[in-house]
């Protein structure tokens, strides 16, 4: 809690600069990704390919047609899901953190990732061979109502108990719901043992598979979801002070959780449809912003987008390369870079108290 | 996270070499034994093991079979429904076997063996030869009696396989993608499957991994770049891939394999398995290779 309630220290100079300067990093990270990669072009020779496709441009980058399918069919959708996974989960994080007040809380909460589990899982129980020919895959619009179903029975749940506390009866109910959508795809799995490689390779996350119809799949969703989340940044500061008290402040306390949540799980459930579990982004990097910037969320929601988005990018190059032509997983790369990467923000904050 | 990890590399090193299961649990019919012309009664938790049993005219000695033992359709009225990482002993001793057959043990072993000290616990593990296979259905011809059926189906294996590998080798520079499911996993030449593949002196492009890691998640990059001249589908069945699906991927459509149509759709138990149908994974290869001769 007391992360949350420690006001803004920083100075209004610097922190003009966070936002634009965040965005110069997100460029620079976006340009990199699509840069490295096992395979492909020297990597100088894609940024003067990119700049030839431009319209009135005309450079002779060298690229074969082969090396540009590479960089433009397998390494930038990558770059594209990445930056938007990673924003997603980092602004759904640091919004689920605001509304219930707990610096613990990630965007799985309330169970949209057991739902979107199941609903993936049921699908590639029932008949996932049989749906390579459909014109629309089953796989992630199933994960996305499963998702999204959970959420909605858990907020049914939770939100029935009349309290002062509901925000705590909310978390409870999610607890409830994950374990029993959790029980339900377990059963399911030991009945169809044969699947259970596949069901975990979906669970776990990834984003080496991504292509360009993954992104704009998800694209509407996450615009949708962040614009809202957005909207909403200065009333999550009011709710910092408490439920009470932003009532007698004239915020509709329950409307404006009701609104976060809602938009926070739409986005969450589309890009786990997608692309998996991804865990610790949701949590580590709006914590990572609130010890730099202070933890307004009018700082705090911004920088959740780029900075988000710039770290999914950095943390899935090492995957690419470190065991070419192996994939590492991005679970793996996430926390290896992340955690000391939190751990060194930590200290320095600290010692600079 | 990390414990899921580890979680799901076993799962992976268990079923990506095997896809073997284990199972028990039954509306049995009470079966015994009795009259069946067979010394034993067995309980196979191994689909690979299964068929060895039916491939050496060892059927009646089977009394229970796991719900992955889909083969051969003689197997079908042994088949018990439930199919798990954890068998039930009770279960599986409902059966009244004198041998349980496995290819790993997921903890049941000793469960078994303290409720029937005589019960024998025969395990298969994934072979990582053709040796290896051989010796596994040389054993089980002991174990079931039928130790003549058993040499003649390893003389007719060797037969078939002499037969298709014999002066058949591939192009200068042939490149293989084995695939074994739609994000790419594949295996390297140390495993079985590769080892199967050697004869014909291709190249595999998952061989340049780091030690160790035998069943790797490829980059699909790093595919496209090695532009192989052969792509085996093993994950058809699980995952729904044809050749279709494949050249329909973005940027494939650069890929040797699939511009000459040297996309080999396989099946997915066959691959899976170790059992006398590797015979018919061997010619698969064989034809593959010969069409790039011509």
């Amino acid at each position: 809690m007391t992360s949350l309630s420690t006001t803004s220290r920083t100075a209004h100079g610097a922190s003009r600069w966070w936002t634009p300067g965040s965005i110069v990093f997100l460029c620079a990270a976006v340009l990199g990704g699509v840069m490295i990669g096992p395979a492909g072009p020297e990597w100088w020779r894609v940024p003067l390919e990119l700049l030839n496709r431009l319209p009135l441009i005309a450079i002779d980058s060298g690229i074969s047609e082969r090396e540009w399918a590479i960089v433009w069919q397998i390494r930038a959708p990558r770059v594209a899901l990445a930056a938007i996974v990673g924003a997603m989960l980092s602004i759904a994080g640091a919004s689920y953190q605001g509304v219930f007040r707990n610096p613990l809380v990630d965007p799985y909460l309330l169970g949209v990732a057991a739902g979107a589990g199941l609903g993936a899982t049921i699908v590639i129980t029932v008949n996932r061979g049989g749906t390579s020919s459909w014109i629309i895959d089953p796989l992630p619009l199933a994960a996305f109502t499963g998702g999204l179903i959970a959420v909605f029975v858990t907020y049914l749940v939770g939100s029935s108990v009349k309290s002062d506390r509901s925000s705590i009866s909310l978390v409870l109910a999610g607890v409830a719901v994950t374990s029993l959508t959790t029980a339900i795809q377990t059963f399911l799995l030991q009945r169809n043992t044969d699947v259970v490689r596949q069901v975990y390779s979906w669970i776990l996350g990834r984003l080496s598979s991504a292509t360009w119809s993954d992104v704009r799949l998800v694209i509407p969703y996450v615009v949708a979801s962040c614009v809202v989340l957005l909207l909403h940044r200065r009333l999550l500061d009011v709710l910092r002070v408490g439920d009470e008290e932003a009532a007698a402040l004239g915020v509709n306390v329950d409307r404006v959780r009701l609104v976060v949540v809602i938009a926070a799980t739409l986005g969450t459930a589309s890009v786990v449809a997608v692309s998996g579990l991804i865990g610790f982004v949701g949590i580590i990097v709006p914590h990572a912003i609130r010890l730099i910037v202070g933890s307004s969320y009018r700082m705090v929601m911004p920088l959740a987008l780029t900075m988000g988005a710039s770290f999914l990018i950095v943390a899935d190059i090492p995957g690419r390369i470190l065991d070419n032509p192996a994939e590492t997983p991005i679970g793996v790369v996430t926390a290896f870079l992340g955690a000391p990467f939190f751990l060194l923000i930590l200290r320095t904050r600290q010692a600079q108290r | 996270m990390k414990t899921t990890h580890s979680f799901k590399r076993r799962i992976f090193a268990i079923t990506a070499a095997s896809l073997l299961i284990l199972s028990a649990c039954g509306d049995s019919s009470d079966t015994s034994s009795a009259d069946t012309g067979c010394d034993v009664s067995i309980v196979s938790l191994s689909p690979t093991a299964t068929e060895m049993l039916y491939a050496i005219d060892a059927g009646d000695c089977v009394v229970a079979v796991d719900s992955l033992s889909t083969f051969p359709a003689e197997a079908a009225d042994k088949l018990t429904d439930i199919s798990a990482y954890e068998p039930s002993a009770e279960v599986i001793l409902a059966f009244e076997p004198t041998h349980v057959l496995i290819s790993y043990d997921p903890g049941i072993v000793e469960q078994l063996t303290a409720a029937d000290p005589d019960i024998v616990i025969w395990t298969g593990d994934a072979a990582t030869s053709i040796d290896g296979v051989y010796s596994q259905i040389t054993e089980l011809g002991e174990v079931t009696g039928k130790k003549s059926q058993a040499d003649s189906l390893i003389a007719s294996m060797k037969d078939r396989i002499a037969k298709a590998t014999g002066g058949i080798t591939a192009p200068e520079g042939t490149s293989v993608f084995y695939e074994l499911d739609d994000t790419l996993y594949s295996l390297t030449s140390n495993t079985f499957v590769g080892t199967l593949m050697a004869p014909f002196g291709v190249t595999n492009i998952a061989d340049g991994v780091a030690a160790g890691n035998d069943y790797p998640q490829l980059n699909a990059e790093a595919i496209i770049a090695a532009n192989p001249t052969v792509i085996f589908l093993a994950d058809t069945k699980c995952c729904g891939q044809t050749a279709a699906t494949v050249a329909a991927r973005p940027g494939w459509e650069s890929i040797a394999a699939v511009q000459n149509a040297n996309v080999v759709e396989l099946d997915d138990d066959i691959a899976s398995r170790w059992g006398p149908r590797v015979v018919e994974l061997v010619e698969q290869f064989a034809a593959a290779i010969t069409a790039l001769n011509n």
